[in-house]
């Protein structure tokens, strides 16, 4: 099997995770709006946290594979590892700019704000443009070599920023709702919110990956074929 | 060591001396740094905010900005020529490199910081000398910050078209953690309240310190080998 046909059946692979993702959106999309009861104080605004938290776990996701990859790039110089690194970049920036869309929109009516310069929102905003960043700098970067090493700084570099950041402005004061799932007590929250929330996690994981595994491949593809374009000419 | 030490030396001192004959960028920074701390001035409601509400942060904002400008330089200066690639020729270790570039650079960015601060003086009108020795510690241990990052960045952005855009989109993320410590530290030294009241800022911008100067000076090599 050629290098091609490999990053074809990635693709094709990648493919049907994706197709089983969405369909698994459907599914939590409704179970989220008919099969999970409102929220008593915030409403129907409450819905959007379905979405919210999935998407940012899944622009976190990404964003630490970018910076894990990044390390084992410099180390082991395998130029697959650099493009699954800026597969994952691109992936997360998406999934990103989804959690930096839906975070305002339940904002305002909860809090009465769109944005409020707290700890969470303001260290994934940075790191969300620390990520574009990564993104162009390759894309002005011609040199294979050169970007892959160029990147893998900024990723280790964003890796090592995100705590600072959290600190920074933790120091500086926080509005954010605290962590319900996530903390050393058990989850504050009614079983059936949990279940809903939780399935949405696995399905944006599952996004993920597919997502991951098309864009490894696309990568992949396009490198052979400007491998092929200069050793043409 | 000490041959390392040696040649970072000579890098600084090269950086320097080029731009100690010329004064292009020491002049076009500073020039750059009035300007801005001029215009911050104008950016609020006279009536409602007195300048002394603003002034940590326009200091901040000022040297911030300023450094970007002055970061570049050091490596632009190299790309002209191939300067960087007659470096990497010499047995001089890559460390000696960063090293020295980024001694020049403090050189450069603290240079600028000396002269526009007693103008931030004479614009805002805010009694520094309360708190004079503190607020040179927080300067100088920011300004280690934004140079250490900016020395490892720069170096990757101008071997780009865009290395004027590059570098502050880079470097602007990484500047939030001292910058806003900065400027939290430098409000309440202006209200003469001691430095154990800010124990924490001072422990974020240290530990920031740490951490970025030995990872750029450990990532170096990365960027500059061929």
């Amino acid at each position: 099997m050629t290098q091609r046909d490999r990053a074809v059946r990635i693709a094709r692979w990648g493919g049907v995770v994706t197709g089983l993702a969405i369909l698994g959106l459907a599914g939590v999309y409704v179970r989220a709006l008919v099969y999970t009861p409102v929220e008593a104080t915030q409403g129907a605004a409450q819905k959007i946290f379905y979405v919210h938290v999935p998407a940012a776990w899944g622009a976190l996701l990404a964003i630490s594979v970018t910076g894990v990859l990044s390390i084992f790039y410099l180390w082991l110089k395998d130029r697959r590892i650099d493009l699954a690194a800026a597969a994952s970049a691109e992936v997360g920036v998406a999934f990103g700019l989804v959690m930096l869309t839906t975070g305002p929109i339940w904002g305002k009516p909860i809090w009465g704000t769109w944005w409020t310069w707290d700890a969470r929102l303001t260290s994934t905003l940075f790191l969300f443009l620390l990520f574009v960043g990564y993104l162009v700098l390759r894309d002005v970067l011609t040199d294979p070599g050169i970007r892959a090493r160029f990147s893998s700084v900024i990723g280790i570099l964003g890796l090592i920023l995100v705590p600072f950041i959290h600190l920074t402005v933790y120091l500086f004061r926080t509005l954010h709702p605290a962590p319900i799932v996530l903390k050393p007590s058990a989850p504050s929250l009614p079983k059936v919110m949990l279940v809903t929330l939780l399935s949405s996690v696995a399905v944006f994981s599952l996004l993920y990956l597919g997502f991951l595994m098309q864009r490894y491949a696309l990568g992949l593809l396009r490198e052979l074929r400007e491998e092929a374009l200069a050793s043409a000419q | 060591m000490r041959a390392l030490l040696r040649a970072a030396w000579h890098i600084a001192v090269k950086d320097v001396a080029i731009e100690w004959r010329t004064k292009t960028a020491f002049a076009s920074g500073l020039v750059f740094a009035v300007l801005v701390l001029a215009v911050l001035f104008f950016s609020r409601d006279p009536t409602a905010v007195a300048s002394s509400d603003i002034a940590p942060g326009a200091l901040w904002v000022t040297f911030t900005f300023a450094a970007m400008l002055g970061l570049n330089r050091a490596f632009l200066l190299e790309r002209e020529l191939h300067g960087l690639d007659g470096i990497l020729l010499t047995p001089a270790p890559r460390a000696a490199i960063f090293w020295g570039k980024f001694a020049a650079n403090l050189v450069f960015v603290g240079a600028i910081e000396a002269i526009s601060l007693p103008l931030f003086v004479v614009f805002y009108d805010v009694p520094i000398w309360v708190r004079f020795g503190e607020l040179v510690l927080v300067i100088a241990m920011a300004t280690v910050a934004f140079v250490a990052v900016g020395t490892l960045l720069s170096a990757m952005a101008v071997r780009t078209r865009y290395a004027e855009l590059m570098l502050p989109l880079l470097l602007l993320p990484f500047l939030v953690p001292p910058l806003v410590g900065g400027v939290q530290l430098t409000a309440r030294l202006l209200e003469g309240r001691p430095l154990s009241d800010l124990s924490g800022w001072l422990k974020l911008i240290a530990a920031f310190d740490l951490a970025f100067v030995s990872l750029s000076a450990t990532l170096f090599h990365v960027v500059v080998d061929e």
